[in-house]
């Protein structure tokens, strides 16, 4: 049994506006597997709704929203879905 | 066990694509939505750039929609593959600078790629006959199912029982008593149905959901145009289009000045592709200068106009400073022009 830690991929999401940190979000996941954990650091302060809306209808979990120098940082906990 | 029946919806975040996937829903169908960025979309921008609307719930209506809905949304960046759409629409343009009728073929096609590559089996959208003057029409909403290829695949859920019988509803799929037969502009039918499935809090969008149908950001669009040597955009060009106050004196160079500490900010982000200029004398907006200033008389007029809106309007001088992109900077002292040299024809 393996027992190395899920992977984290990082999105650099800063400067762009919504949607276009929801579409990183979503296109990054498209890549990943179940429970992979995904970092993206964004700069609109949308994005604390949006990404986590999408997240919510898309299957994902939010891990944490954490904010630090005018940057946001949102973990997601990749979800079981057919169509990503 | 037959097989579920899935359909995907074009989400555009308003009361009708809304009430078109709970209409589907009803008969039993899995719907997943899709949204199209592509790059002109009203809310998103504005509202997150503008620091008076920061008070405003930053709400993605589509999103918002999709959850009420319990759909998945999937988003779609084409801001690449419009530019097409947008400068050689087929059809024309609307009352302003937008390809409606381009614009929905080319999303109906796009979802019809989806629907194919994920397995689906049909496309709905919100469209209703006779709503828009120019894509939703009894003589043009037949042009989109043709032009986009998805022929019978298409339903129209809100004005079904008023076009000619789709394929889900000959499989049996959808019972076509069950759809609605809405035409014309009022909103009543919709509003009711909305009423019938408790949707209280949905969007209403004046002209729809895109800068295209907006006049003056259509004028500043052609403007751009006008004074480049050919007619292409990158997605800065177009958000630039939706902050500050736009001047432009000759066809060398154009003035934005920000409107306010949102705007300002963002501005901020461009300094190291544009002329910059803020006071260091008075506090006052963040000016980027888009192009060539090429004469003396212009320069000077430039600057003068940037300090009206500094808070030294009234003050004898006002200093402004100059940052080149690669950083270097230079300071002028410079009178602020009267409000009354300020001219109409300079607004974009």
């Amino acid at each position: 049994m393996s027992d190395s830690k899920p992977a984290v991929t990082e999105v650099n999401a800063r400067r762009l506006l919504c949607p276009l940190p929801v579409i990183r979000t979503q296109n990054a996941i498209k890549k990943l597997k179940e429970n992979d954990l995904l970092e993206v650091t964004c700069t609109d302060p949308g994005a604390k709704q949006d990404i986590p809306a999408w997240s919510r209808i898309n299957g994902h979990h939010i891990e944490e929203i954490l904010e630090h120098d005018g940057e946001i940082i949102i973990r997601v906990r990749v979800g079981a879905s057919e169509t990503k | 066990m037959s097989k579920q029946i899935k359909a995907v919806a074009l989400i555009s975040g308003g009361l009708d694509s809304m009430l078109a996937v709970k209409v589907i829903q009803e008969q039993g169908i899995h719907v997943e939505g899709i949204n199209f960025f592509t790059g002109f979309c009203v809310e998103g921008h504005t509202h997150a750039i503008r620091k008076k609307h920061q008070k405003k719930e930053k709400r993605n209506n589509a999103l918002w929609v999709a959850e009420q809905l319990g759909i998945k949304l999937h988003i779609i960046d084409v801001v690449e593959e419009y530019k097409d759409i947008l400068l050689n629409p087929s059809h024309g343009y609307g009352k302003n600078m937008n390809p409606c009728l381009d614009c929905k073929s080319f999303m109906v096609t796009k979802a019809r790629e989806w629907m194919e590559e994920n397995g689906f089996d049909f496309i709905i959208t919100g469209e209703v006959v006779g709503q828009r003057p120019m894509s939703q029409r009894r003589d043009t909403m037949p042009v989109i199912a043709e032009e986009s290829g998805s022929g019978e695949l298409l339903v129209r859920p809100l004005s079904a029982q008023t076009l000619p019988e789709t394929l889900p509803e000959k499989q049996g799929w959808l019972d076509r008593e069950k759809l609605y037969g809405f035409t014309g502009r009022t909103r009543k039918p919709q509003m009711a149905l909305a009423s019938q499935y408790g949707f209280k809090d949905y969007a209403t969008p004046a002209g729809g959901c895109c800068m295209l149908t907006d006049e003056h950001y259509s004028h500043k669009l052609v403007d751009m145009w006008k004074n480049r040597t050919n007619r292409d955009y990158e997605l800065d060009d177009i958000i630039l289009l939706k902050m500050g106050r736009h001047f432009r004196f000759s066809p060398d160079f154009k003035l934005i000045i920000g409107r306010e500490e949102g705007e300002n900010n963002f501005m901020q982000g461009y300094k190291n592709q544009f002329k910059t200029v803020y006071s260091t004398s008075h506090s006052g907006p963040l000016s980027i200068i888009d192009g060539e200033i090429e004469n003396e008389a212009d320069f000077q007029q430039t600057l003068a106009l940037i300090a009206r809106y500094t808070q030294g309007k009234d003050a004898a001088e006002v200093t402004l400073e100059i940052r080149q992109p690669n950083g270097n900077t230079q300071a002028y002292q410079i009178k602020p022009m009267a409000i009354d040299a300020v001219k109409q024809e300079w607004m974009i």
